[in-house]
């Protein structure tokens, strides 16, 4: 017994094509279909795929902007705050608010802060890590690290007919059309 | 098109293939010889990786352990510094500053290859950097662990450390900011960490082929945890490429801040030798220089054991000697100018630590210095030399060895001659040794097994830089002469993806 067979309820269709060539009209064809709720996943990044898809640019850049900003405020508040306030010292002859002496480690924390922000933001949209999803249930997509590309769209999908979807992507050139089970 | 450039390009990986620049865009050399598919290149890169642990190759083993003894002396050696203090080494007054700095400044110097090479080479879309990147920003992670490790332990009380850190405390004390030495902790932490997160960022997508390749359990968990459930998603890698240009658009000022930072523990001083507004320049010229030599290095040889010659070729290897070159030429510029600057400011104190350096008692690590940084890399202009594997590496290992002596001269050098005539003595190493080699042993020990498990190419990155990964690519019978990358390399291994 599969298990398609004991939980009937499918999570979407997985169709697989041979080269970024064949899947790049394919997305460009689901996408002019209507279909929202479908995604393609490749071994590498597939040049002007997310466009094929429709996919909106990424927000990262201004969320790291914003919490850069932040992070770059903070520490120059804080290097005159504990240079200047919390144990006023007098270094070198130099002033307790000696700006071109903070630029150092203001700079240095600038970027900590926008990589970590960068860094964690992307892990964060994408919902990863997720340890598991239903496309891992299929043997096929084991390949989809090495050099074969994918298409699914989830039975959620307003659009999403079994018979009609499946046709559709057999008809882009998937050399295989797989249930996925739930 | 196709056949013409097919055919000059040879066999023998180990050989440049010059093609005919009729056309400067599509006569470039394809960076992947062989012809080979996406799998293939898989298969290849993950070789070493995928053997079961019983199976590592006996050389490997080899540097593992040996690597691995280094780095058990290595803890040793911190345990004998802890209970016994700085004595142990030959610093001596006025030289406070000897191997602990020296080894320092060699390994963070060593790091920025690896950063220039994923960033700025990345920026500038150099993509012939999709080969070496995996392999550079490795060695620059243990590279700067091995240079906070001199830079921690240098301090004397090592367990006093912590007073580095703005950590909140009972006195409400905090670390002076406006030292350059604090600045240097900043810029250091800083770099490991954002050079980790690059790396690893790297890493995540060939994680995943890792785990989906992988058939035994400890294998499918340990890959599975750090691919975090990647899957390649269109959806993902829209996210993924913003976040990678992010980190290389903020690592490349980094890099150049992280040396010049490094350098400003000398150059502010007031010492003759050290006070000199040229060193931010030269030191991230020569750390760029000793960098590119370790990784080539490093890379001759791992490219010939680990069969990976079609994806490192010959075009690869003579890219970094030309950095080398670049770089070389650039800090041989720096020498000279420190002379003429000492000449020209008609300061005898800074006159004499020039005459001093060159004729002095360190005269012959000077001169170790220049024919190793200044002589050996001018040989790179020929291009018999640049595209020979063998002088490549003689001549990457001279750079290695110059810009050790390098730090060891602008260090010790400096220091030795103080003003008075009776501050003056001569430094020489007592167990220094062991500290050298623990930080190789460290370097070594974690480098090699970044090589026996993880993947070191980024197969993600190699693959999209292929032919084939180009969806207009003229392989595929759109039609030819639209879209980029069409590196005409149509062999019957392609079109079996058409």
């Amino acid at each position: 017994m599969t298990a398609l067979e004991k939980n009937p309820r499918i999570w979407g269709l997985l169709a697989q094509y041979e080269n970024p060539s064949t899947i790049f009209t394919a997305c460009e064809k689901v996408r002019d279909a209507g279909y929202e709720k479908w995604d393609s996943c490749t071994p590498f990044p597939v040049h002007g795929l997310e466009k094929a898809m429709g996919c909106k640019p990424s927000k990262i850049p201004w969320i790291v902007l914003c919490v850069g900003l932040c992070g770059s405020t903070f520490m120059l508040w804080f290097e005159s705050f504990a240079m200047g306030n919390l144990y006023p010292m007098v270094v070198g002859g130099k002033p307790l608010f000696s700006l071109p002496a903070f630029v150092p480690i203001w700079y240095e924390i600038t970027v900590l802060s926008s990589c970590l922000t960068a860094f964690f933001a992307n892990w964060i949209l994408s919902g990863l890590p997720q340890p598991n999803h239903p496309a891992f249930n299929s043997k096929a997509f084991e390949r989809v690290t090495d050099d074969k590309f994918f298409i699914m769209i989830e039975s959620e999908d307003p659009k999403f007919d079994i018979e009609q979807t499946r046709a559709l992507l057999q008809s882009t050139g998937a050399t295989l059309v797989e249930e996925l089970p739930s | 098109m196709s056949a013409t450039t097919e055919a000059t390009l040879p066999q023998d990986p180990n050989v440049r293939g010059d093609v005919s620049l009729d056309e400067p865009v599509k006569g470039r050399e394809a960076l992947v010889r062989g012809g080979h598919s996406f799998h293939e290149v898989t298969e290849m890169v993950l070789k070493v990786n995928e053997l079961p642990v019983a199976k590592t190759p006996n050389g490997l083993k080899f540097g593992i352990a040996l690597g691995g003894a280094g780095f058990a002396m290595f803890g040793g050696y911190i345990g004998y510094l802890f209970w016994m203090g700085p004595g142990i080494w030959g610093n001596n007054n006025p030289v406070g500053w000897a191997w602990d700095i020296v080894n320092f400044v060699f390994w963070v110097g060593i790091g920025h290859a690896g950063t220039l090479i994923s960033a700025i080479l990345y920026l500038f879309r150099q993509k012939w950097r999709t080969s070496i990147n995996r392999y550079a920003e490795a060695m620059t992670i243990f590279a700067v662990l091995a240079a906070s490790s001199c830079v921690a332990l240098h301090t004397g009380r090592i367990w006093m450390d912590f007073y580095l850190f703005p950590l909140p405390n009972q006195m409400g004390l905090w670390p002076n900011f406006r030292s350059p030495l604090e600045w240097d902790v900043f810029a250091v932490n800083t770099y490991l960490f954002v050079s980790l997160l690059f790396w690893f960022t790297g890493l995540v997508p060939d994680f995943a082929t890792l785990r989906d390749r992988a058939r035994v359990r400890w294998r499918q968990l340990f890959y599975g945890m750090l691919a975090l459930g990647w899957r390649g998603s269109t959806r993902h890698w829209v996210h993924y490429e913003k976040a990678y240009q992010i980190l290389a658009a903020f690592s490349a000022p980094l890099v150049l801040s992280v040396h010049t930072i490094v350098s400003f523990d000398f150059a502010v001083s007031q010492l003759p030798g050290w006070h000199t507004t040229i060193f931010p320049p030269y030191f991230v010229a020569g750390a760029i220089f000793s960098g590119f030599a370790m990784v080539q290095t490093l890379m001759l040889p791992a490219r010939a054991w680990l069969g990976l010659k079609d994806i490192v070729t010959v075009k690869h290897i003579e890219n970094m000697n030309k950095i080398i070159l670049l770089t070389g030429t650039l800090v041989g510029y720096a020498y000279a100018m420190e002379y003429f600057v000492a000449f020209y400011s008609g300061n005898e104190y800074e006159g004499f630590t020039f005459i001093n350096r060159s004729f002095g008692p360190y005269s012959w690590a000077y001169w170790t210095m220049v024919s190793c940084n200044v002589i050996s890399p001018q040989l790179f202009w020929f291009k018999k030399i640049r595209t020979s594997v063998a002088w490549s590496f003689v001549l990457a290992f001279f750079v290695n060895i110059g810009m050790w002596f390098e730090r060891f001269v602008i260090t010790v050098t400096s220091l030795h001659r103080d003003a008075l005539v009776s501050s003056w003595d001569y430094f020489v190493p007592v167990t220094e040794v062991f500290f050298l080699l623990g930080t190789f042993g460290l370097f070594f020990f974690l480098f090699l097994l970044f090589v026996r498990f993880f993947p070191v190419i980024a197969m993600a990155e190699v693959k999209s830089v292929m032919p084939q990964a180009n969806p207009h690519w003229e392989g595929y019978g759109h039609g030819a002469g639209h879209g980029p990358g069409q590196t005409a390399h149509a062999s019957a291994a392609h079109g079996a993806h058409s």
